[in-house]
């Protein structure tokens, strides 16, 4: 028997957040911690692996033991031990599934291995309960896909990027805008200036398609770019940053609009770091409010990697005893 | 080296897409070529001919993605690997059972098998290609024989 009141610590190092947290119930917050790499990623323009995964080591026990202290618990108080087991960088994501496996065999508890992507969705069951059936929107640096959801831990992805992630995109038009990394809160923030005057194309892919794909326009601007520089014109990076921007929103927004009505969904969720982003989060609002659909969107500190969401995401899997082996291995490439 | 001037993304993949039905476990491709040359719609033919039912999409964010097909396919890019001399497991997928197709790969060159498949694309404009592709070994060199627009 499961007993209620389950308390779950869990763990995600999938790229450069050192994250652990108490969650109780796959509902309730007890402590979140996240040691973030960010400024050392920022010299390299990027994240570099094998930098991830030392200041991983580095972080992991301080981390670990700051969560279970804020949440005013025990080991022993503790059901389970989860952990992101992948998608995401092999060498970051092996510091976290080793720690998880260590700490579970030692205190002889169960582990239980989390889809990165199931927690960014499972980050909202933190602030708002589920309504089924549910669409979810995830976007980030390494996602862009649609998940329609009918029950608690059963995910159809019905569209997806063909190319580039939404937020890898963002990436490398920062970079040829010469912005620092990550790119994203960058553009958003010139993007509150500027006008979409370039008029970059807007991939929607054929006809009731849920995919989408950001490679073209990626492309497109950096041409633009290239070509603006060769005949010695100025280029006006609030422009370049809002017409790049206005495509990315318009089709997500669009395509999520679309799906969520096909599908008759009662709620939809936008997950992911790039829901971080203000002007998506005012579009989509702008486009649901006239809906029945409700629209939930997870605080920030909610939308970038965390272990709360992993936590909230496990709940489910606990309430199942889908626990893993201690043979769990770090998956880069896991399919949902 | 086999040279081939591919009129259409189309035709791109379909030439891409012969050679993946060729290959066989262990066989490691390099893929270069300028932003916009068409290394993901390469990858895509690839799979294909590996008979691989997913979207094949962008590796950028997390280095290797990994495909089931015919055989597996492990599609990486490590562009973040500049400067860089992390070894990411690369024999394990190099040796394993499948098929290693490599973006970026002058960032890895000391961890490359020597034996491998060499294919460079270039744009010659909007639409059309050239594609050479250079085997470095016996087997490769018969299945680059056989290939044909």
């Amino acid at each position: 028997m499961i007993e209620k009141n389950e308390l779950i610590l869990a763990i995600e190092t999938s790229c450069d957040e050192t994250a652990a947290a108490v969650v109780q119930d796959g509902t309730k917050l007890l402590s979140n911690v996240v040691a973030t790499q960010m400024d050392i990623h920022q010299k390299f323009g990027g994240v570099v692996p094998e930098v991830a995964s030392r200041h991983h080591i580095e972080q992991m026990t301080v981390v670990l033991e700051q969560a279970v202290t804020e949440a005013n618990v025990t080991m022993e108080d503790i059901d389970a031990v989860a952990v992101t087991e992948g998608p995401g960088l092999v060498g970051a994501l092996l510091v976290g599934v080793n720690a998880a496996k260590a700490l579970a065999y030692a205190h002889g508890k169960p582990v239980i291995g989390v889809h990165h992507i199931a927690g960014h969705i499972y980050a909202n069951r933190l602030e708002k309960e589920f309504e089924f059936p549910l669409l979810s929107l995830v976007v980030s640096g390494g996602h862009t896909e649609l998940i329609y959801m009918e029950e608690h831990g059963e995910y159809e992805i019905i569209g997806e990027t063909r190319d580039d992630a939404a937020g890898e995109a963002y990436d490398k038009v920062a970079k040829a805008l010469s912005l620092p990394y990550p790119g994203g809160p960058q553009i958003d923030r010139l993007a509150q200036e500027g006008k979409d005057t370039y008029n970059f194309p807007r991939s929607y892919l054929e006809e009731g398609s849920y995919d989408f794909s950001f490679s073209g326009l990626k492309t497109a601007v950096i041409n633009k770019l290239h070509h603006l520089r060769q005949k010695g014109e100025e280029i006006d990076v609030e422009n370049v940053a809002t017409s790049f921007q206005e495509s990315v929103i318009d089709v997500l927004v669009d395509k999520t609009y679309d799906a969520a009505k096909d599908y008759g969904v009662k709620q939809l969720i936008v997950a992911g770091g790039v829901s971080a982003n203000k002007t998506l989060r005012a579009r989509m609002e702008q486009r649901f409010a006239e809906t029945d659909v409700e629209l939930a969107i997870p605080p920030l500190y909610l939308c970038t990697d965390n272990a709360a969401m992993i936590g909230a995401a496990a709940s489910v899997e606990y309430h199942k005893q889908n626990y893993a082996s201690l043979n769990l291995n770090a998956n880069p490439g896991l399919m949902m | 080296m086999y040279k081939f001037t591919t009129i259409n993304e189309n035709e791109t993949q379909r030439l891409a897409k012969q050679i993946g039905e060729k290959l066989m476990p262990n066989d490691v491709l390099t893929l270069d070529g300028d932003l916009g040359a068409g290394k993901t719609t390469f990858t895509k033919g690839l799979a294909e001919g590996l008979a691989v039912k997913r979207t094949v999409n962008s590796p950028t964010y997390t280095i290797v993605k990994e495909y089931k097909g015919r055989i597996p396919l492990y599609h990486m890019d490590v562009y973040r690997l500049e400067d860089s001399e992390e070894d990411i497991g690369f024999d394990d997928y190099f040796n394993g059972e499948g098929v290693t197709v490599i973006e970026w790969s002058q960032y890895i060159l000391e961890f490359l098998p020597e034996e491998r498949l060499q294919i460079n694309i270039e744009k010659i404009d909007e639409e059309r290609r050239e594609i050479k592709v250079t085997p470095h070994s016996d087997h490769l060199n018969e299945l680059c024989k056989e290939l044909k627009l």
